[in-house]
């Protein structure tokens, strides 16, 4: 394993330093290594496998020049100007506006009969999964929609009216949905960011002061969530710009926004347009890049521009309109999920339903009998992948900020940046380069390798669930409990652990939705020798028929909304008596 | 990335030709075919976007598992993935026991594999039930002019037509009539974005309507006066697009999403690469059952749809015993049934027996389908450059937001 012993001795001072100094390697110690590794390899191949072709070499196509013509011809596709600023515009708008609702929301209602609603409905918006929404949302929204269907009485509409609302050229639907499918992700990433943050101290001290609920929260709770929740958002804008199934249903085509354009090349019968489809994927890389520059710059002007805010003293004149739009935003994202859902569902049962008619003509059980039998053959795979590929990244995580913290030494954000790097790069244009790795390693279309291909996806939103809370812990415990005499593996078993259960399991549920969500990763490493309920929800949803795409988005929430309800439930019963141990 | 230079030469050498791997397989040879298929799996790569379809694969499953072979459908959600699969496959050097052993495939896709040398073959033409196949009557040796040579085996014929409601409008003889039709009815009509496949049909379809001089268009659009013979295209075009569904501004992905708008009485005119789509969408509920078909005066093009074996599968024998049950009488008849799937069949009725004829006589047509009379002879593809250069130019001016 000549590439890997090279790749070895070049990471070694990464984690060298933080063990030479006790000379002894711990097996805690030895995680940071283990997942580098683990990560290192796909990631390296994914994106050799990107760039090489971007630069003229695919060998096994007959193509093997190398030059610059690929990047030659994606400059000169017409179409490419719109679907960059697409690609822009979508991603930092839909994080914008899904960051604003999450912190409207929770700086008006946190702790509110409201917010504990929305809250209770966290686990089913978070479990549908993004092209099901997508799918709800375009049959709630469309000329010919449900709302439209039910509005029919009252405007007399007899054939759906001709107006551009799906795929409208702004990608404002596309956004919509983006926001819908965000606002749950970063809500949770944010309560569990809450626990560590010091929320209901601080909030008191402000209303103390005579601050407003939301100016009070904005000044003193905002800064030290969103320090927390950072890398969530960048992950939000690095996934709304790249994601391919939604911008496909709901967004524009002429032109598509970029990493759908990645897609279609890389499915052109010619050969050769895959390398375009690599030169634009490294272009979209590129974007999702320079817009994280952006953001990172939009950061230290609020920063900037909200210490003046604060020293100005203000006390909150707006908070009467803040506070009932933030309720009636979060309250709306909630709904276009689950209307959209319940949509499915309907379509599920239905025998013919035209336009304008609000419900089908008659109910039947049809599709369910019909694809039932699929469901079940492959919902038990699709478990048994999640639930491996969730323990193994639970482990390399814990393991990797256990070591981080006993040596001292801030690893994660110097050496495991390169993990989030699968969240960066167009999984088209990244997975080809990882199957041609298992492919030589003859290590393909077992179930385990399809576990590790989950891993490189599941890994990095693992981390990003558990990496701030863990790291926002109050050390001073940890001191305490070695005071009391307490061995470093002590305070991780019986202190540190049960006292951040909440972030653990919320990790653990997102970390199984993550894994049965993934498409390509399981039809390329399994060879379609893995089935899972997303390999046939997808191949399904491409023949556009409503009752089957009802059926799997509805089978396909239930086997993640488990998890999520387990997540949210354990630590209610463990922590009964001790709710301000874990905020 | 750093290492590079030490990656490259390992890249090559995990991507240079290993000469072929001779397993001693014999396709004229059937018995020792059908000895050697015994307990192979089969992995067909097909499209799994349609239930109908689906399910015949499975019945089709049940048939070669009869003869001793296991068939799984790997449900894809575009075949595109295959091809990418095999193509890796042998960039990684896995020359034998490929994860395909088949793969539902046609025009273009067949074209970029056969010329990569990514398929096994010849084999149709030795298969025992090739002999009831029509080669005379249907375009099965050839797809889309590139000739199959025995590479791929063709299962079903295809033929365009136009799907219309009863209850909105008229047939429509010609191109013209359409176009004048729609701009009667403006939002009414519209074809799914090309380059996908059922959206470049239509364009090919409306060319050859449109072209004084078609017997061009069987030769290299390099080698004709390219613009000249696309011009009354794109004047055709001009004309309908701000008539279209949306003003042309937006389009249907796909051929299904545009069924979708059909149901959803969004449009009352679509395009179809399927005779008999619109009785097996009606028998499920997609459809009112006053959708009808029509195809213009002059005729409309027609195709096969093939199954081809990679060049590396490890199951090639079975992978010939399901492409020749797919040939098999009793199969043909089932995929023409429309309310089982609706494929025209790629045999010949003169080369069956009276008992195998009865059967397909026996079938009812579906309600919205044409009898092969009313279908009347399919035109003949386009040579494929045509095709990719309309369909680029189409990006350019209609997809491209300017």
């Amino acid at each position: 394993m000549g590439p890997d012993n090279d790749l070895m001795r070049l990471l070694a001072p990464l984690w060298a330093g933080k063990n030479g100094g006790s000379g002894r390697l711990s097996a805690v110690g030895l995680i940071p290594a283990l997942t580098l590794m683990a990560m290192l390899g796909p990631v390296c191949a994914g994106l050799l496998g990107t760039l090489m072709p971007s630069l003229g070499y695919l060998p096994a196509a007959g193509l093997s020049t190398l030059s610059f013509d690929p990047f030659i011809q994606l400059f000169e596709w017409p179409g490419l100007p719109v679907a960059m600023r697409l690609s822009i515009s979508t991603g930092l708008l839909a994080t914008l506006l899904s960051l604003g609702v999450v912190t409207l929301t929770l700086a008006g209602w946190y702790d509110t009969g409201p917010f504990r609603v929305l809250e209770r409905l966290l686990s089913p918006l978070l479990s549908v999964p993004h092209a099901a929404a997508a799918f709800g949302l375009a049959f709630l929204v469309a000329p010919s929609g449900w709302l439209s269907r039910i509005a029919s009485p009252l405007t007399g509409w007899v054939r759906p009216p001709d107006v551009l609302i799906l795929q409208d050229e702004w990608g404002l639907t596309l956004t919509a949905g983006m926001v819908a499918k965000e606002v749950p992700f970063l809500l949770l990433m944010a309560l569990a960011a809450l626990g560590q943050a010091d929320a209901r101290r601080r909030m008191r001290v402000a209303q103390a002061l005579g601050y407003g609920r939301i100016t009070g929260w904005l000044k003193t709770v905002f800064p030290p969530v969103y320090a927390q929740i950072r890398l969530p958002v960048y992950v939000v804008l690095a996934y709304s710009m790249s994601v391919v199934d939604v911008a496909m249903i709901l967004g524009p085509s002429t032109p598509a926004p970029l990493s759908v354009q990645v897609v279609r090349w890389m499915s052109d019968p010619d050969l050769s347009q895959r390398l375009t489809a690599a030169a634009a994927a490294l272009l979209q890389g590129g974007l999702v890049l320079t817009a994280l520059t952006l953001w990172r710059a939009g950061e230290a002007v609020v920063a900037r521009l909200g210490v003046l805010w604060i020293a100005r003293g203000s006390r909150g004149a707006l908070d009467p309109v803040l506070r009932p739009l933030g309720l009636a935003l979060g309250a709306m994202s909630a709904l276009a999920v689950l209307a959209g859902l319940a949509g499915l569902a309907v379509w599920s049962f239905a025998g013919y339903w035209a336009f304008p008619e609000a419900l089908p003509q008659s109910f039947d059980l049809r599709s369910w009998a019909r694809h039932l039998p699929g469901i079940l053959s492959t919902g038990g795979t699709t478990v048994l992948i999640a639930v491996l590929a969730t323990g193994l990244s639970l482990i390399l995580v814990i393991g990797c900020l256990e070591s981080e913290f006993r040596s001292g030494q801030n690893l994660t954000q110097r050496g495991l940046w390169l993990i989030y790097l699968p969240l960066l790069v167009p999984q088209t244009a990244f997975l080809p380069g990882l199957q041609t790795l298992l492919l030589s390693l003859g290590a393909d279309r077992a179930i385990w390798a399809v576990v590790l291909a989950h891993l490189v996806f599941v890994l990095p939103y693992a981390f990003l669930s558990l990496g701030d809370p863990w790291r926002a812990w109050d050390r001073r415990n940890s001191t305490v409990a070695a005071a009391l005499g307490a061995s470093p593996r002590g305070v991780l078993w019986r202190v540190r652990l049960p006292m951040l259960l909440r972030p653990i399991l919320t990790t653990a549920a997102v970390a199984f939705a993550v894994s049965v969500g993934q498409y390509l990763p399981t039809l390329l490493v399994g060879g379609g020798r893995v089935s899972t309920l997303t390999t046939e929800a997808v191949a399904l949803a491409s023949g556009g028929d409503r009752r089957a795409i009802g059926v799997y988005g509805v089978s396909q929430t239930l086997a993640v909304l488990g998890p999520f309800i387990l997540a949210l439930a354990v630590p209610a019963v463990v922590w009964r008596n001790r709710r301000s141990l874990h905020g | 990335m750093p290492r590079l230079s030490t990656a490259l030469p390992l890249l090559a050498a995990l991507t240079a030709p290993l000469p072929a791997l001779s397993d001693g397989l014999d396709p004229s040879d059937w018995d020792s075919v059908l000895e050697q298929a015994q307990g192979q799996t089969v992995y067909w790569h097909a499209w799994g976007g349609s239930t109908a379809t689906n399910d015949f694969i499975a019945w089709i499953g049940e048939q070669a598992a009869k003869q001793g072979v296991t068939l799984e459908h790997v449900k894809l959600s575009d075949t595109a993935d295959a091809v990418t699969r095999v193509l890796n496959e042998k960039q990684a050097g896995r020359d034998d026991d490929s994860a395909v052993d088949m793969i539902w495939i046609n025009g273009p896709n067949f074209a970029a594999m056969k010329e990569a040398d990514l398929l096994f073959g010849p084999f149709a033409e030795q298969l025992p039930n090739w002999q009831y196949v029509d080669t005379e009557g249907k375009t099965v040796q050839s797809d889309f002019t590139v000739p199959t040579e025995g590479y791929e085996s063709p299962w079903a014929m295809a033929q365009v037509v136009y799907m219309y409601d009863t209850a909105d409008m008229e047939p429509q003889p010609s191109a013209e009539a359409i176009l004048k039709w729609a701009q009667a009815n403006p939002g009414r009509f519209t074809y799914p974005q090309p380059p996908d496949f059922l959206g470049s049909t239509f364009l090919k379809q409306t060319l050859i309507e449109l072209t004084d001089n078609s017997d061009v268009l069987s030769g290299s659009a390099d080698e004709a006066d390219y613009a000249a013979v696309t011009a009354p295209l794109w004047e055709y075009l001009d004309a309908l697009t701000p008539v279209l569904w949306r003003s042309g501004s937006a389009y249907p992905a796909t051929g299904p999403a545009q069924l979708q708008l059909m149901a959803d009485n969004e449009i009352d005119l679509a395009i179809s690469f399927s005779p008999g789509e619109a009785s097996t969408a009606i028998a499920n509920n997609q459809l009112r059952d006053t959708v009808r078909t029509f195809v213009l005066e002059n005729g409309t093009l027609g195709n096969a749809s093939y199954v081809a074996i990679p060049y590396n599968s490890g199951s090639k024998a079975g992978a010939m015993v399901v492409a020749n049950t797919l040939l098999s009488p009793e199969a043909q008849a089932r995929a023409q049934d429309p309310a089982i799937l609706g494929y025209g069949t790629v045999l010949s009725m003169d080369k069956l027996s009276p008992e195998e004829r009865e059967t397909f006589d026996a079938l009812e047509l579906g309600i919205a389908t044409l009898t092969p009379a009313e279908l009347g002879s399919a035109q003949p593809e386009p040579h494929p450059s045509w095709m990719s250069r309309v369909t680029e130019d189409w990006t350019r001016r209609y997809g491209a937001g300017q």
